[in-house]
């Protein structure tokens, strides 16, 4: 298992292929598709972040150690963002995920989507994701 | 005729590019963009004229008071209004509708009710559910019909003697629909209740007459016509002006200070305490010039040819639904692609630089109505253009085409 700053490298590098926005937007729409999907049974109230224009659910599971993130959005551009915190954060330790820096965000080029902005809710993903880290840490 | 690329040419943003594209702002519902003019004049009175209102006895103070005192005239003017008094400015819409809730707060009564409907903006809902959860009234709601409209027969039933206000909007932000508010005017007035109307959507879009239309309150945004950020105009017939409680207390809005009474001055200045957005005020008039200058009903009969090109290209594109399909509307289309969530739709188009609103549009019970997360809102302008909704219909179709 690679660690959250090892991941975070292939992320820029990956996204430092791509020569426009169309490509970087249709490889996020392409991640958005191979999200970990949350199980219907947990698309609840509670699992809903609020503060985002389209609806993103998010589900922690601890096993072995490890944090499990699953989720899911109605906005396939949204799927894409929370894919790629998935991919980062997903399957590390509780303590590794509330101290993670998320430098990526500000490397790979896609601040419409990325920045925090009331619209996308990113802010309130993160939020959330070290919440659950938090709480498993204890 | 209206000649648009003259008009154009008066807005210096628009000659700006986005992500390398040129800008097409179909967001005007949000605010519209700012005349030179109104810019130069808010600069103008930072430069040269700047003082407190109302106060100084020295030049200055003068001047900036006279021109202060010029836009309420031409926004007396503009509006119909049977005096200049009648005239109060406000930071805003949502401003003026909380000074009237503030007011009705300790008018009213349990057993008291206001109305209000159900494709109002937040700010048309909120206040009044705080004015009823202190006063104690119930607030009623007209519903929507599938159309996009208010169910009109079910107004009638809500009104009764219990009725003290009815509050509702020109036009809706989100679907468009002009409001019949000329009926629901004279139908409450029947019933001794005072109409408040929320004419945001409608100033620059609408011409205006108080003295016929007959409504107590009516109100608008100048950042919605042209106009800076941070004015607004509340209407109100003097006599119901002067039964209204003061909203803010403290300075200008006093006839005489003590600990043991405070008296308040007269209208309009009762509703104005504090230093104003002075410069906004004067800047705002270039904006009502402007207007007057085009004509209202000008500019509505442009507005409305753009709607029904941009209305038919848009429902070339497949599997689109239109929110909001009244017979007389306003220069606002929310449309759902199926399959797509408008977020998406927004983000991609925004790369190619077009500025559509996504969203619930500050009406989460209008998408509460219809079933949806949010819609995707193009709002014209006089200033946009048949070439503007070609490159915008384009753009959507490639965001189809990629998230697809």
């Amino acid at each position: 298992m690679s660690t959250i700053e090892e991941i975070q490298t292939e992320i820029i590098d990956d996204f430092a292929m791509f020569d426009d926005w169309i490509q970087k937007y249709e490889y996020l729409i392409d991640l958005g598709k191979d999200l970990p999907q949350i199980e219907e049974q947990y698309k609840t109230e509670d699992n809903l972040i609020k503060g985002c224009q389209s609806r993103v659910w998010l589900y922690a599971e601890h096993t072995k150690g490890k944090i499990i993130y699953t989720a899911d959005s109605d906005a396939i551009m949204t799927k894409g963002i929370v894919a790629i915190l998935i991919n980062v954060l997903s399957g590390q330790s509780p303590a590794e995920i509330a101290n993670a820096k998320l430098d990526f965000i500000n490397e790979i080029g896609l601040t419409e989507q990325l920045s925090p902005t009331r619209a996308n809710g990113l802010v309130s993903m993160i939020k959330q994701m070290k919440i659950y880290a938090l709480a498993y840490s204890k | 005729m209206l000649d648009i690329k003259k008009i154009r040419a008066e807005f210096p943003i628009l000659n700006r590019k986005v992500n390398g594209m040129d800008l097409v702002y179909f967001d005007n519902g949000a605010t519209t963009q700012k005349l030179q003019s109104v810019i130069d004049s808010e600069a103008n009175y930072y430069i040269d004229e700047n003082s407190n209102i109302h106060r100084g006895v020295h030049f200055l103070s003068r001047l900036a008071t006279n021109k202060y005192e010029e836009t309420r005239r031409a926004v007396q003017d503009f509006i119909g209004a049977k005096h200049k008094h009648e005239i109060i400015f406000t930071k805003g819409t949502t401003d003026c509708i909380n000074l009237v809730a503030n007011g009705y707060r300790t008018m009213l009564d349990k057993g008291d009710e206001i109305i209000i409907s159900e494709l109002e903006h937040h700010s048309n809902i909120v206040p009044w559910q705080m004015c009823c959860e202190i006063s104690g009234a119930t607030l009623k709601v007209i519903p929507l019909l599938d159309n996009g409209i208010l169910d009109m027969n079910e107004f009638e039933n809500l009104l009764s003697k219990n009725t003290k206000l009815v509050s509702v909007s020109h036009t809706s932000n989100t679907l468009g629909t002009i409001n019949d508010i000329e009926t629901i005017i004279a139908k409450a007035h029947n019933f001794s209740a005072k109409v408040m109307i929320d004419g945001a959507q409608a100033a620059s879009h609408i011409a205006l007459n108080m003295q016929k239309l007959n409504a107590d309150f009516y109100c608008f945004s100048a950042h919605k016509m042209f106009g800076p950020t941070g004015v607004g105009v509340l209407y109100g017939k003097e006599e119901v002006l002067n039964i209204l409680p003061p909203y803010q207390g403290g300075g200008e809005m006093i006839k005489e200070v003590s600990f043991e009474k405070t008296t308040y001055a007269g209208l309009p200045h009762k509703f104005e305490a504090g230093t104003p957005n002075i410069a906004g005020v004067i800047a705002f008039k270039q904006a009502i010039d402007f207007i007057t200058d085009l004509g209202v009903s000008e500019i509505a009969k442009y507005e409305n040819e753009l709607l029904q090109y941009a209305t038919a290209e848009v429902l070339k594109i497949e599997g689109v639904k239109i929110y909001g399909t009244a017979a007389h509307k306003s220069s606002i289309i929310s449309f759902n692609i199926e399959g797509l969530h408008p977020y998406d739709i927004g983000v991609i188009v925004d790369k190619m630089g077009i500025a559509v609103r996504t969203g619930h549009h500050c009406t989460q019970p209008i998408m509460d109505r219809f079933n949806i997360p949010g819609t995707v809102r193009i709002s014209l302008a006089v200033y946009n253009t048949k070439q503007e909704v070609d490159v915008c219909i384009k753009a959507i179709k490639k965001a189809k085409l990629m998230l697809s």
